[in-house]
């Protein structure tokens, strides 16, 4: 766990890749987890031939949840939604690279949790406008 | 009454501080303010009550169940004697402190307090000596007020005098608070209330445990603790009550054991203690929970308090050593073995689940104290916290796991 923590994990809270917001993005997303104070908001821009042309997160939290969301917006930039839609906790887990218990777990997917809002949202607005 | 603490001995009664978290690596328990370590003698009491004596209490006229009974009975007055009650009547079972309040907010509060009736609280309360009354303020109306808490972390006694003036009729405050770890001066804040007309109910889930408590020398009306953080049982907690104010309250649960006599249109209440102990109480926990108080009360508790003083004093000079550290809460003589502490260039789940990697467990998060945290500007805390089994050098083994904490980080 400690090496893990080195080189990964805090490698990636320290210095994350798509750590910002996006302006304009075609949707966002924010929610929080009120027990730890992790706060997580996630900015997406579609690109012309349906895919997501970039992504970004922001927020405050600790080095599971923060490098969580940065590994997990990078790697939805060229995907679908419905490839957006069928990411799962595995998925990220598989990013971190490490076992977590059931609190840390919840740290690990606000970020996914956080995402998916935000897609469903888009589809609801997609159905409403068709 | 023991003069000092023997350590080597007092470790050597809990098990549990022998394993290790993963291959050479031991446990170093600093958790002990969510729950405490149990002694081989409490967890044998309560082997030994399912092997040989098991039964149901109170009704059975054979063998077993006189002797379940006699040794029921017998913890709870042993229990009564460990904090100065007067009668072991005046001590009702429940499951934890968080019960005891909840049975005082139901029982007492529905039939005393009206709409527009002040329960005046702390800011330091745990959230247990929070909800309950403001689930009782939805619901009827009465107004909550709370003394606010200085920069320093000690209770603004000067506020309390002045919010007593808006005639609260119930008092409730923690005697030491779990997330700063501050002692209230409980007998003066008791007393100043008593003159206001209060009610006072001490949450003593922290102090129970961990100093000297005496029920007649405080002069409190309703006292709550729970055995899990003093060396008993999880499941089972106590509400001490004035004998006067108990009478005179409501069954809180209605069931078996807690009546008289039963009729299709009605029933009569039982007599004290029984009357707000409903069914089959966790009768393996009070046995467990009579041999926690023997153990404590063999240790002496001053000495208990005395020891933690000891460590708590160390400890805070120790992470003063430690740049980024910010230790909340007062200094040593006004606190138990509490240290709540924030670390610059980290998250408190990441400093608690590096320190568990070497094999140090500590709290991190609100500790069900989010408006104290709130107060700070923070939301959340790792906390160490201490008891009668904890060794100056694992404090050592704090400290030089932080600043391991502090090179992966920064």
């Amino acid at each position: 766990m400690d090496d893990l923590y080195r080189e990964l994990i805090v490698d990636r809270y320290k210095h994350p890749q798509k750590r910002g917001m996006l302006d304009p993005h075609d949707f966002t997303y924010e929610d929080d987890n009120p027990l730890c104070g992790d706060r997580i908001r996630i900015d997406v821009r579609m690109g012309p031939d349906g895919h997501v042309a970039d992504a970004s997160f922001s927020g405050v939290g600790c080095a599971i949840s923060q490098a969580s969301a940065d590994l997990l917006v990078e790697s939805i930039v060229g995907k679908t939604l419905d490839e957006v839609k069928a990411l799962s906790k595995d998925d990220v887990l598989e990013m971190l690279g490490i076992e977590l218990g059931p609190v840390r777990l919840k740290c690990a997917l606000l970020s996914l949790k956080v995402l998916k809002a935000g897609v469903y949202g888009v589809e609801e607005v997609e159905e409403e406008l068709r | 009454m023991a003069i000092s603490l023997d350590l080597e001995r007092v470790r050597a009664e809990f098990p549990i501080l022998e394993r290790e978290t993963k291959p050479g690596v031991r446990l170093i328990y600093l958790d002990s303010a969510a729950t405490s370590q149990k002694p081989r003698r409490v967890i044998e009491a309560m082997n030994s009550f399912y092997e040989q004596h098991n039964a149901n209490i109170h009704r059975g006229v054979h063998r077993l169940a006189e002797e379940s009974t006699g040794a029921f009975e017998d913890a709870r007055r042993r229990i009564a004697e460990f904090i100065g009650a007067a009668l072991p009547r005046e001590i009702i079972f429940t499951r934890n402190a968080t019960e005891a309040i909840n049975l005082v907010a139901h029982s007492w509060a529905r039939a005393n307090l009206k709409p527009g009736d002040i329960v005046l609280l702390t800011e330091m309360e745990h959230h247990s000596n929070i909800v309950p009354w403001q689930m009782l303020a939805a619901e009827r109306g009465v107004r909550l007020e709370f003394v606010p808490v200085t920069d320093e972390g000690t209770l603004d006694l000067e506020a309390f005098r002045q919010l007593l003036g808006h005639g609260p009729r119930l008092v409730g405050f923690t005697q030491m608070s779990n997330m700063l770890g501050t002692i209230n001066p409980a007998r003066e804040m008791t007393e100043l209330a008593h003159q206001a007309g209060a009610v006072v109910l001490v949450d003593g889930a922290q102090s129970v445990p961990h100093m000297p408590v005496n029920v007649a020398s405080l002069d409190v009306d309703f006292l709550v603790f729970s055995a899990h953080k003093m060396c008993g049982p999880t499941g089972i907690g106590v509400l001490y009550g004035r004998e006067a104010l108990l009478e005179a309250m409501p069954p809180f649960l209605g069931g078996g054991d807690m009546i008289k006599r039963v009729r299709l249109g009605e029933f009569q209440p039982n007599e004290l203690p029984y009357k707000f102990e409903a069914g089959t109480p966790a009768i393996a926990e009070v046995i467990g929970f009579g041999a926690a108080v023997d153990f404590l009360g063999e240790v002496g508790m001053t000495t208990v308090q005395r020891h933690e003083r000891e460590i708590i004093g160390y400890t805070l000079e120790r992470l003063a050593e430690v740049p980024g550290v910010r230790v909340y809460g007062p200094e040593a003589s006004q606190r138990g073995g509490v240290a709540s502490f924030t670390l610059d260039v980290a998250h408190p789940h990441d400093v608690a689940q590096l320190l568990d990697d070497r094999g140090i467990a500590v709290r991190a998060g609100h500790h069900c104290a989010m408006p104290i945290h709130e107060k700070y500007g923070i939301p959340a805390t790792t906390r160490a916290s201490f008891y009668l089994y904890n060794d100056p050098s694992e404090v050592d083994r704090l400290v030089e796991a932080l600043y391991h904490v502090k090179e992966i980080f920064s």
